[in-house]
Formats: structure tokens, sequence, C-alpha cells
């Protein structure tokens, strides 16, 4: 018993620290990246050593990677600011409403194939049999642990409940802080998010056909089986999801939530350590985005190639197997926020209506028709094999 | 840039276009569009830099030879100051930033000026003082700009400070006069200067 707990802690130290490290990272990258794809140079100013004498710019600059660090240093020192209308219980929960929702999905998202502790050490046998019996036997001595921090077999509907709590952040902030434009904001984070989230679940429900399961782990290994990525059997359902997942996140160009120069969003009277709650919890969602698109469209922690028991030219022990593919698992990860982040200063913000629209008329009747042709071809398949 | 400039007497005209299913479909589009901000992004990142950022303490832009900066009062040979007050320069001021108090020379009897105040916060930077100076005792080739100051009175350039920044001139004070022969030859030198400078400005890439 003890040792579930201590694994789990484990695990969640090692998802969550993963996740919201790069939360932060992305923090810094979102305007470094930008800076760079627009010609100008960005922050890397920030420094641990101060300047030589006679300088102006400080040492130990790691290209700005100080930033987040300086950031945090600074919200968290400025004035907690609560407007007097406010009505000041929900005001306060309105950012934990944000936050924690986004860092409760990490739970089920699997970081790394099951990992066998009695057999790390060894190489593990090439034949499916053998390797199937290995973990049952791994299993019953309780040494098998999935990188996963909950193992649920309806992983995935986890998620969505989850995530749809979100809006109540957004809200929540809106409506307590007493401000008009606050509660607009939060109006249109609502509509948006509800538009977004059915069309987010209608994408996947495609690939969820195709793999017969929800529970994440058994997406990846799903995929694994069928030798393709989700990616390749629902280039559709994944581009939709991408664009839903996009928009549930709110960033541009369906960023008019916030709107963060223009538009006034709906935590404009949030500053300090709340704000800061808020923006991280913008961050984590897109690290929480990637994570989704990777498990269930890009194999999540495969890496084409390799095997339980190393690369077919070179057997690796069971470790370094886990290893890398926990390496590859947060590679893609990084890539997906890298492409978010890339769409975001790539393409304009759009009007409220376009968003409307593009949202019921397109993109819903989209994945609705994405989801009936996939039954079909689901259905035509069983069948074929079934009737000799 | 400089292309628009030339076609700039043409009629402005409204270009409409429909779009065709290729841009209504989006994802292709964004895909183009990706790729433009991602060329940028790792040519920056790892190829040739492009960027055109320059970091202001470190690195300077290299000012034009005409730049106008903060005032400077030229001076006499004996050190005191050339201007006669004859207020030229505080008449055709647009921004009305300078203030002068005339007095009178103790040895001379020639005016000069008792106070002499440029308010650099109002000043719009025109250089008319410089063009209507007639002594070329108010200069803007300092080539450095204001320093930002707390207090706005800090902005407010007395005659001193306007002064410390003075050199001589080698204009003759009260014009040429008969001598202008060799006062021609002394311009030759400053005109070499001029042309130092002009090559040095050359050499270097802004």
């Amino acid at each position: 018993m003890l040792s579930i707990v201590f694994a789990t802690l484990i695990k969640m130290v090692i998802i969550l620290g993963f996740a919201i490290a790069l939360a932060a990272v992305l923090t810094w990258m979102e305007r470094r990246q930008s800076a760079m794809m627009q010609d100008r140079i960005g922050p890397e100013r920030a420094y641990l050593l101060p300047p030589r004498p006679g300088e102006t710019l400080g040492r130990l600059r790691l290209w700005g990677l100080i930033h987040p660090l300086a950031d945090a240093l600074k919200l968290a020192t400025k004035e907690d600011f609560v407007p007097p209308k406010a009505n000041r219980a929900m005001y306060a929960i309105a950012p934990v409403f944000a936050l924690a929702p986004v860092l409760l999905v990490f739970a089920v998202i699997p970081f790394g194939p099951p990992v066998m502790l009695d057999q790390l050490g060894h190489v593990l046998p090439r034949a499916a049999g053998e390797l199937n019996e290995l973990m049952a036997h791994s299993a019953a001595a309780g040494q098998l642990h999935q990188l996963q921090v909950a193992h649920l077999d309806i992983g995935m509907l986890f998620v969505f409940a989850i995530t749809s709590l979100s809006v109540y952040g957004a809200v929540l902030a809106g409506w307590s802080s007493h401000n008009t434009y606050g509660m607009l904001g939060g109006m249109r984070a609502a509509a948006q998010m509800f538009a977004y989230e059915i069309t987010m679940g209608m994408a996947v429900m495609g690939a969820f056909l195709v793999y017969g399961t929800l529970e994440p782990q058994a997406v990846v290994q799903k995929q694994a089986e069928l030798g393709q990525w989700g990616v390749v059997l629902q280039p559709l359902g994944f581009l939709l999801f991408l664009f839903a997942a996009i928009a549930e996140t709110k960033r541009a160009p369906f960023d008019l939530p916030e709107g963060e120069s223009e538009i006034v969003g709906y935590f404009v009277e949030y500053s300090g350590a709340r704000f800061m709650m808020f923006y991280l919890a913008e961050f984590v969602e897109i690290v929480f985005a990637a994570c989704l698109v990777t498990t269930l469209f890009f194999g999540g922690w495969q890496l084409p190639g390799l095997e339980a028991h190393g690369f077919s030219f070179w057997a690796l022990p069971h470790w370094a197997v886990v290893l890398i593919q926990m390496l590859t698992f947060m590679a893609k990860v990084f890539f997906f926020c890298f492409l978010q982040l890339a769409i975001r200063w790539s393409v304009p913000r759009m009007r409220y209506d376009q968003l409307m629209k593009l949202g019921w008329k397109g993109l819903l009747p989209a994945s609705i028709i994405n989801v009936v042709i996939t039954a079909g071809v689901v259905l035509w398949s069983q069948a074929s094999t079934a009737v000799p | 840039m400089s292309g628009a400039r030339e076609k700039g007497n043409a009629m402005a005209k409204v270009v409409t276009f429909r779009r065709g299913l290729w841009e209504q479909l989006y994802v292709p589009e964004l895909v183009r569009g990706l790729g433009v901000t991602l060329r940028h992004f790792f040519v920056n990142t790892f190829g040739s830099r492009e960027i055109v950022t320059i970091r202001y303490p470190e690195e300077k832009r290299v000012y034009p030879e005409r730049f106008r900066g903060v005032h400077r009062l030229m001076l006499r040979e004996d050190g005191s100051v050339r201007c006669v007050a004859c207020m030229m320069c505080s008449t055709i001021c647009p921004a009305n930033c300078i203030h002068i108090e005339a007095g009178e020379r103790e040895d001379s009897g020639e005016k000069y000026p008792v106070r002499f105040d440029i308010d650099e916060m109002i000043c719009v930077v025109c250089g008319m003082c410089v063009e209507a100076c007639p002594c070329d005792a108010i200069r803007m080739d300092s080539g450095i700009h204001m320093p930002p100051v707390e207090q706005r009175y800090e902005a407010l350039l007395r005659k001193d400070d306007l002064m410390a920044r003075g050199g001589r001139s080698i204009a003759v004070q009260g014009g040429a006069g008969p001598d202008w022969r060799e006062q021609y030859e002394r311009l030759g030198e400053a005109r070499a200067v001029y042309d130092r400078k002009q090559a040095y400005n050359k050499s270097i890439k802004i």
C-alpha cells in the first residue's frame, strides 16, 4: 500500500514538475520565439550574476531563461488588489478554478511505457508471448507500474469532464471582480468554451472508435499495435481537435476572451500572485493540449523503431528504453507547444461572430461527419473480417 | 517602402478579391503563414541573424553628421560666450523655449546674455535657432540626446550648462571682415575635418 502511494507521488512529481516547468519556460519562450519570428531579440537581459564594473549587461543570462524567475518574483511581490465592490470569496477562488482543473487532467496522461521494476536492469524478450507472460508475472508481484498517475478506464471522459470545469474560472473571475469589461470577457470565454468543447469531444470520438478504448495508456499501445499513429488514421479528427484545443485554451487566433492588449479580458482586475495563477494556467493549458494531441494522435511515448527490447539492431536494457520513451513523449509535447506558439504569432485574431460561426457551423458539423464516416468504416471492416 | 513612395501619385484603388475554396479551407493558408514566420524564426535562431534590434546601452546607432542633439553655446578665444544676445534664436523659436536676458560687456560695451535658458522639454529640436544665429553661437551638434531627468526643472539648461559643452568656433566674431581670405583658408581646414568624418561614417555599417 505504502509503495503504491510512494510510486504515485513520484509519478505526480514527474508529470507535474514537467508540466509546470515547461509552462514556466513557455512564458519566456512565447516572448523570445515571437521576437525571433519578427526579427526582434526578445527578453534576454535578466541575469544571475551582476554586470562587471563598467558594463551594463549582467552575466549568466542563459539566453533569457532567467526571465520566468524574474517575472514570478515580480508578480509575487506586487500588490494583490481586490476591487472594493468585488465578491471577495469568489474573487479569491476564481484563479484556483482556472488552475486546478488543468493540473488535474495531467493525472491520466501516460508519459511512459509500463515499467516493471524487477526487470529494470534486464533486456526484455522480443517475443510478444514471453513479454506478456513477464508482464503478468510482474503485475502479480506488484512490480508493474503504469507511468500515469491514475490508471482510469474512463480516462478521456475524465479529461473532458474536468476541462469543462475550467469555464468556471473564467466566468467567476469576470463576474466576481465587479467590472463590466471583466463580466463581458467572462461571458465571451464561456460561450467560446462551450462551443468548442463539443467539437473537441466529437473530434476525438472518431479516434476512440478506431482505438476501441478510452484509456489513454491503452490508446497509446493501440497505436503501436496498429503500426500507425492516430494522425494517419484520423487526419481530419486531428485537425479539428487541434483547432478546438487551441480555442479551448483561449489562444490566438481564438484569444477573444483575453485579447491581451486590445480587448479587455475576464481577469482585468487581477494583479500580483492571483494574476500569476491565471497566467500559469494559460500556459499549463498549452502543455496539456500538447499532451493530449501527442497521446491521441501522435503515439504518445512511442518512438518509431523502438520496441520494449530496444531497437531491432541494438538491444537496450528496460530502464534505458523507458527513459528514451519518456524523453520522446516530452520532446513531442515540446514540439506541439512550439507549434501552438508559432500559430499564435502567425495568424491574426478572428472576429467574435466568425469564431462562433466557425465553431458551430464549421467545425462541429465536420466533426460529426468525421464520426459518422469513421463509424461506417470501422463497422465495415469489422463485418468484413468477421464474415469469411 | 521606396517603391510605395514612387507610386505616390497613383490614385488610391480599393482591391477586393474573392476568397476561393483554397483560402476558405484555412489550413493550407495557415501552413503557408507558418512557413513564413518559421523561416524567420529558424534564420534568426540558428542561421545568419537578420535581427534589426539595437541593444541600446551596449550598441548605439551611428548618427548622421547633421544630427541635432542637445544645444551648446560656442565660446570666444578668451572663453567667454560668443552670443551677442541679438534674440534671433528666441524670436524664431517656434516652441518659445529660449529665454535670454541681455546685458552689457564691461570691456567693449557689446551685448551679451546675462541669462540664456533653454527648456529642453519644450524644445521641438527643429534647429531653427541654429539657422537664425548670425554669429555661430548656438549649435545643436553636440551629438548627444537630452539625458533623462527626474524633475522637469532639470531639463531647463542654464547658460553654464550650455557653455560647458561649448567649443571654439572657426567663424570670426562680427563677420569675416577684411581678412576673409585668411578665414577661407581656415574654413578649408574645417572642410578637411568634415570630409574625414564623412569617410568614417561611411566605413561604419549603420
